[in-house]
């Protein structure tokens, strides 16, 4: 696509959607959004700057490839279950720690395995999608 | 040959000396168990594995397992020696020493396992591993083809035994072989005639009975010390084993006595007259492995004292001379480039350590007093004295020892006497490490025969008792047994082997003519494949049209049929239709989908059609939106946008619609469509009319904030307490986005070798 407006535009879009997509991936916990939404989003935002710029300059814009973003963002989610098991707990049980207070109400903020897991979710969906988006557009 | 390159190399790497220690501790640990088993106490560890199917990884060290495990680790630890020296240099040695070592241990695992399923598992993977190392020259399609034989030979066998391990484990409540021993015999019950079937099946495939027995000759195809440790010495003796566990449990009925005599007896036979024929000296080797095992499998059909420890006896001294004699034709054949009975002759003089211990293997084998194979022959005949088919097994048994006679002298004496033949290199004698196997063999041949009573009270007689399911009075195995008629069979056998000795070249050529007359095996082996890949071919052409349409209406016909005869069998009445309660927002959602919908089908364009089945979508994400289900309704609007910008990349490289083609097809598809649909809704409406059970929901509208701290329900079911659903659920995405990243590329990779 050569609309400059489209491609000037979509850089700002990026941005904002792809912050957009951790701000739901964060909230998520509480409020709609979670790392499956985030990552959606997340993919929406480089599939528009794909479409802006094509798929090879968003692939070194992303720096990593998405096939890997996915791998990692899996083998975090093990990781985050696993971590449970160093415990003694069952497996994927969630463990929380509590800065600042010892309960959720008295503390500052909590470091949980579970978000950890919700990241992983994030990149997985976002690599997965993107992987998928640019094999059909590099597939000519 | 590359795998025989330069003898004197230094060692490639550690990876053959370390397994080699790492078997020989284990060798020394289990060695350590000998007086506490003699005294007539196994060791049984549990370890819980699957606790909620009674499945547990125990193992059990009794007479029977121990006398398996010291040969598995001691004969296991001088073959990875050897072998670090035969293979020397080769490119791949350390796969072989993986493999070898990954075998070593399944096998372990095999004799070890005292649960059934466990030792199904270990069963599979010395299978599995005996297919790596047969197939180790992979470049050849001879290996690969005689490895690939030998796993589908096994491995169904393997089945069945799975089959027969669950009827056991089912109709008597344990899959513990200790327990099943101790409940005593299965003769009679319900299932005992199957399972003794199944058991059979898996034993006689491992342990290759005629007719099944032509894998194995040709699982020579591995290199030298695979044949010495997998094919003779172990693997293959893994169905002897199941056969001795299973002893107590199935023996002593007409059928168990039956079938093992006779398949045992004809393997026996068959195989010592195929190695008279045979001039590869390996192959020789490969058909006297096979008459052990038939001669094993024949004495487990007794039940009797004396049946019982010939077969443990001759089970302990032919892996001891297989093994040595195995490991020696390796030498030569490393030292002089041939195995050919024909050829080799005289080589005592340069290779003399190599002649001694092939010397102590093959008076072994031919039973020659004072060395444990005499024992085990004297044992063997006392043994078929009083089995129930005394009449056929006496004859067949002195039929295949005096065979064995002469086939020991082809292999131990013969290469190494008289004048010597047309060599392709000059003899030497081998490097120390590949020739501490035969020697360390060899004597352990000669001393167990002159001090039996240590071999038997500590190995021979701790496995009589286990395979008997009770304590063993002793007192058969020994040197001198007094005149009696043993003693004269025996002396018969030495006199009719020295006759065949004498005439082998004229017996062989003999045998080779019948032979080329009698049906071979392994051609239909080969002929059973070809159907098998016809038939597959066949269907896959009949099933698989590639036509995606024709794949999408089957799916979807399967779908409303079985619906349909689901809701008419169940005499489900006609849904409650009730308007009164909509609002005109739902009315106009409705309006929304159903006009996206018409247009879909009606359209010509792929890109209105995409663009109107969107509207569906995003119309399913407003109907979640007004119910307040916001999560639900994110994910699925992004979906929608995403899946339109997907197809539409995909379209775009797709011809426009052929107007004539679609109408060709339209009416049967407008059919199924309708009825898919009419029929999902009649079921979500009779689904709507049962009451809401709140159950589920109370409980994560409660427990979601207290216990994990989410007020967001949906996320916390996702991440907390479903995480493990969720975890597979983004592997499959995964896998799915990799699978079709890599069919991509493949397109991709094919269209520019098209250009070039």
């Amino acid at each position: 696509m050569n609309s400059i407006i489209f491609t000037a535009g979509a850089r700002i879009l990026v941005a904002l959607v792809f912050v957009f997509s951790l701000f739901m991936l964060l909230r998520g916990h509480h409020l709609p959004g979670g790392g499956f939404i985030g990552g959606l989003l997340g993919a929406v935002a480089f599939i528009i700057y794909s479409l802006a710029c094509g798929p090879e300059e968003t692939r070194s814009a992303l720096r990593v490839s998405p096939e890997i973003i996915a791998v990692i963002g899996l083998g975090i989610a093990l990781l985050a279950g696993l971590f449970s098991f160093f415990m003694g707990d069952p497996f994927f049980t969630g463990q929380w720690y509590w800065v600042g207070g010892d309960s959720y109400e008295t503390s500052v903020f909590s470091i949980n395995t579970v978000l950890v897991f919700d990241i992983g979710v994030y990149l997985v969906v976002l690599g997965g999608i993107l992987s998928l988006t640019f094999a059909f557009e590099e597939e000519a | 040959m590359a795998e025989h390159s330069d003898p004197n190399a230094p060692w490639k790497t550690l990876s053959g000396l370390g397994t080699s220690v790492v078997t020989a501790l284990l060798f020394l640990f289990f060695l350590q168990f000998l007086p506490t088993v003699a005294a007539g106490s196994p060791v049984r560890w549990v370890i819980p594995w699957i606790p909620s199917l009674d499945v547990n990884l125990t193992f059990w060290i009794d007479g029977l397992s121990l006398m398996f495990a010291l040969l598995i680790t001691g004969i296991g630890a001088l073959v990875m020696l050897y072998a670090a020296k035969y293979l020397a240099g080769h490119p791949q040695y350390d796969r072989f020493a993986l493999y070898l070592f990954s075998f070593m241990l399944s096998m372990l695992g095999l004799v070890l396992a005292d649960n059934l399923i466990a030792l199904f598992v270990f069963w599979e993977l010395t299978t599995f591993t005996s297919y790596l190392l047969i197939g180790f020259s992979h470049a050849d399609p001879k290996s690969r083809r005689n490895a690939l034989q030998a796993l589908l030979l096994t491995a169904t066998g393997g089945l069945a035994l799975l089959a027969g391990f669950i009827l056991i484990g089912v109709s008597q409540g344990t899959f513990e072989l200790s327990e099943l021993t101790a409940a005593g015999s299965l003769v009679g019950q319900e299932y005992y005639t199957l399972i003794l079937f199944l058991v059979l099946a898996g034993a006689f495939t491992k342990s290759a009975q005629v007719p099944l027995h032509f894998w194995l000759p040709n699982a020579m195809a591995a290199p030298t010390p695979v044949s010495a440790y997998l094919h003779s010495a172990t693997m293959v003796k893994a169905g002897v084993y199941l056969l001795a566990r299973t002893h107590p449990a199935l023996s002593g009925s007409d059928l168990w006595i039956w079938i093992l005599s006779i398949f045992g007896a004809v393997t026996a036979v068959f195989a010592s007259f195929m190695a008279l024929r045979q001039t590869d000296l390996k192959q020789t080797l490969a058909y006297t492995t096979l008459m052990a095992l038939g001669t094993l499998v024949m004495f487990l059909a007794g039940s009797t004292g004396y049946a019982i420890t010939a077969a443990m006896t001759f089970l302990l001294v032919h892996s001891l001379y297989k093994a040595g004699l195995f490991l020696t034709i390796g030498i030569i054949d490393h030292a002089t480039g041939t195995r050919d009975a024909n050829i080799l002759g005289g080589l005592k003089s340069a290779m003399p350590i190599t002649a001694m211990a092939a010397a102590a293997a093959g008076l072994a084998m031919a039973g020659i007093p004072p060395f444990l194979g005499f024992i085990a022959k004297e044992v063997a005949y006392a043994g078929a004295l009083e089995m129930q088919l005394m009449l056929f097994v006496l004859p067949m048994a002195l039929i295949a020892f005096a065979l064995m006679f002469a086939v020991a002298g082809i292999v131990a004496y013969k290469p190494f006497y008289g004048p010597q033949g047309q060599l392709p290199h000059d003899p030497h004698e081998g490097p120390w490490p590949m020739l501490l196997g035969p020697v360390v063999l060899g004597v352990l041949g000669l001393a167990f025969g002159l001090m039996p009573g240590i071999a038997a009270y500590y190995i021979i007689e701790p496995a009589v008792a286990a395979v008997m399911g009770a304590p063993d009075t002793g007192g058969r195995v020994k040197l001198w047994a007094g005149f009696n008629l043993p003693l004269l069979l025996s002396l018969i056998t030495f006199a009719l082997g020295f006759l065949i000795y004498a005439k082998h070249q004229a017996l062989r050529a003999r045998l080779s003519q019948i032979e080329a007359r009698a049906p071979d095996l392994d051609a239909r082996w080969d002929d059973l494949l070809d159907v098998f890949v016809r038939f597959a071919k066949g269907q896959t052409r009949l099933i698989q049209t590639g036509v995606l349409r024709q794949y999408m209406f089957a799916t979807f016909a399967v779908f409303a049929l079985t619906v349909l005869v689901t809701l008419i069998t169940r005499a489900a009445g006609g849904p409650a239709l009730n308007f009164a309660g909509l609002q005109f927002m739902e009315w106009g959602i409705a309006l929304l989908i159903l006009v996206g919908t018409v247009l879909v089908v009606l359209t010509s364009s792929r890109i209105t059609a995409l663009v109107a089945l969107g509207t569906v979508g995003i119309g399913v994400a407003l109907i979640f939106i007004t119910y307040s289900a916001p999560d639900v309704a994110i994910t699925q609007l992004l979906v929608e946008l995403l899946v339109v910008v997907l197809l539409a990349l995909a379209l775009l490289k797709m011809p426009h619609l052929d107007p004539s083609g679609v109408q060709k097809h339209s009416f049967p598809n407008a059919v199924l469509a309708i009825a898919v649909g009419a029929l999902t809704t009649w079921v979500l409406l009779l689904v709507v009319d049962q009451p809401f059970d709140r159950r589920l929901t109370e409980f994560f509208e409660g427990a979601s904030w207290t216990e994990a701290f989410g007020r967001n329900i949906v996320n916390v079911i996702l991440v907390d307490f479903r995480t493990l659903d969720t975890f597979g659920e983004i592997a499959v995405v995964l896998v799915a986005a990799l699978g079709a990243f890599v069919l991509l590329k493949g397109m991709r990779a094919t269209k520019e070798e098209e250009k070039k």
